[in-house]
């Protein structure tokens, strides 16, 4: 299978945090893949350089073969990014956003109609459509982003920490879907701290200061480590190191 | 403190224009008793909190808390109170012992009365070693450590944590709770939302909000037993996946969802027992089953409650 995303001994040091100290990691194609760690294990610079929106110091960082950085419109029209926080117009309403970026990805109006209609639907702003987006909770503006970024199918997708804050019921259904646009064909990097989802990904990265400590199928790490749940994995991997 | 409930909501209501945030709520929360607040997000579980805590005036009904009315006496209820939320505000670039002190004095606290519950609060947030690191370079762990012994300086009788785990590590959460139990022991009233359902177990009692109605009102069992009539059996084994589709499309399976290295199944008790999931999964590929009988999760609960039909809203287009 061919490598879509990949991470190539990545370093990059904000003052006196070294947040990439050699992480490397690659995403096959139509693979849906977990970067799990703690709070500044450094998920959110991996997927930022691997979106070409930081220089690193070392390493380097690939899309669909090439620097995401320099490569131009080709990877930026296969690329989507839900970032952590304020990607969205906050005086506008979520209806007003879900259509800005339909119309910024040129979406025809009988397929926005539709992906607006499930997307609203799963993430239960239905009957939110008129409130703006900055009178949002913070659960529920998560899920405006994500389905404002759900809304044009990229060939990739980055999702950082798309489901922090959000409820579980719409948690289940998100991945559903994401399984489903997997199943299409998409690739998926997505970040992650509920431990459970780690085990709703096809393959796993446990990241902790800047570096891979782990990797592989969920189902396979937690047979080969005898527990019985990635929070277990976690624990045991990390510890107390990490509160 | 009066002797009565440490909170009480009695038809509790707020509107905002035509959309009512909050419908009618009724419960009461007793002292030192750990309240879980649960629903989707957009439940109203933020405005009653605001409600609760003073800064929010009810458009019907009544709360009081820690013996204060919330829409007559706000002030009082403020300083009755410790809040912490997702977003706790410290000052990141002051040391963990600055911010104790900026946070007392804020309360009304000085001198060496200060001093001394600023070192007591060190010791119980087990923050000794980081009293001088700046705030700003520490862990999201140790922060909100930090942030909710900026809440209970000034020995609140009840606190309100809203989502105070969002986004943190399974280490730092085991630990906050470990915090949470030994207030709630000493006599404090917690007041906290979740989306992590496995920190819901340890609420003694769980309120569940849906669409601005509270639903269900029970201890963390019993509302296992009304809401999940369904067996609940766990699954390991080998080509699980595979079998698991085939087990869902049989009649009487609620669910068969993959689950840390295994299946949870969800199945009518009438017609499915360990058994005969086990020779189904074996029928459908599986091999090296084992199917163990368990206890319904919360999420079960919560999905039975807060989950309804989709409905399909009607859109204009772009």
């Amino acid at each position: 299978m061919e490598v879509t995303l990949e991470a190539r001994a990545m370093t990059r040091r904000f003052g006196a945090v070294e947040a990439l100290a050699g992480l490397s990691f690659a995403v096959k194609e139509g693979e849906l893949y977990g970067l799990v760690g703690p709070d500044g294990a450094g998920k959110t610079t991996a997927i930022r350089a691997l979106a070409g929106l930081i220089d690193l110091d070392g390493g380097e960082a690939r899309v669909l073969g090439v620097d995401p950085a320099d490569g131009g419109p080709a990877v930026r029209e296969s690329l989507g990014l839900m970032p952590q926080q304020y990607s969205l117009y906050r005086d506008l309403s979520v209806q007003e956003n879900l259509r800005f970026f339909s119309r910024l990805y040129v979406l025809p109006r009988a397929v926005y109609r539709e992906r607006a209609r499930r997307l609203l639907s799963i993430t239960r702003l239905d009957r939110f459509l008129d409130r703006r987006a900055d009178a949002l909770s913070g659960g529920m503006y998560k899920k405006l982003a994500l389905a404002c970024a759900l809304l044009h199918q990229p060939r990739v997708l980055l999702l950082d920490e798309p489901t922090n804050g959000v409820d579980p019921v719409s948690r289940r259904e998100l991945w559903a879907l994401l399984h489903e646009f997997v199943q299409g064909g998409m690739t998926v990097l997505v970040s992650t701290p509920y431990m459970d989802e780690a085990e709703r990904c096809d393959r796993v990265g446990l990241v902790h200061r800047g570096r891979l400590l782990l990797e592989g199928a969920p189902g396979e790490l937690l047979r080969d480590a005898a527990l019985k749940s990635f929070e277990e994995l976690f624990v045991s991997r990390i510890g107390e190191e990490a509160a | 403190m009066t002797d009565g409930p440490s909170i009480e909501a009695v038809g509790l209501t707020r509107r905002f224009g035509d959309f009512t945030a909050v419908d009618r709520v009724f419960f009461e929360v007793s002292r030192g008793e750990i309240f879980g607040y649960l629903g989707a997000n957009g439940a109203g579980k933020s405005t009653t909190i605001r409600m609760l805590t003073g800064l929010l005036t009810p458009t019907s009904g009544e709360a009081r808390v820690a013996g204060y009315d919330v829409a007559t006496s706000p002030e009082s209820v403020k300083a009755s109170i410790g809040y912490m939320s997702q977003k706790f505000s410290l000052y990141l670039d002051l040391p963990v012992w600055e911010n104790l002190l900026f946070f007392g004095g804020a309360y009304g606290l000085w001198g060496d009365a200060l001093k001394v519950r600023a070192g007591e609060i060190l010791e119980l947030t087990g923050l000794v070693d980081f009293r001088g690191a700046t705030t700003g370079s520490l862990p999201g762990g140790i922060r909100q450590r930090l942030a909710l012994g900026c809440a209970i300086l000034h020995r609140p009788g009840v606190v309100f944590l809203d989502e105070p785990t969002a986004g943190v590590d399974p280490v730092a959460r085991r630990r906050f709770w470990k915090l949470i139990r030994e207030l709630s022991a000493a006599g404090t009233t917690v007041f906290v939302t979740t989306h992590y359902l496995d920190e819901a177990e340890y609420c003694r009692r769980i309120g569940l909000m849906a669409d601005g109605r509270l639903v269900a009102l029970d201890t963390p069992a019993a509302l296992k037993r009304a809401w999940v009539p369904d067996r609940v059996l766990v699954a390991r084994g080998r080509n699980l996946l595979v079998a698991a589709a085939a087990l869902a499309a049989r009649p009487g399976v609620a669910a068969a969802e993959p689950f840390g290295a295994g299946l949870h199944v969800r199945v009518s008790p009438d017609r499915w027992d360990a058994a005969s999931v086990r020779a189904a999964l074996g029928a459908a590929g599986a091999s090296d089953v084992q199917v163990e009988e368990a206890e319904p999760s919360l999420e079960d609960v919560f999905l039975a409650v807060v989950g309804r039909p989709q409905t399909a809203p009607v859109e204009a287009g772009p």
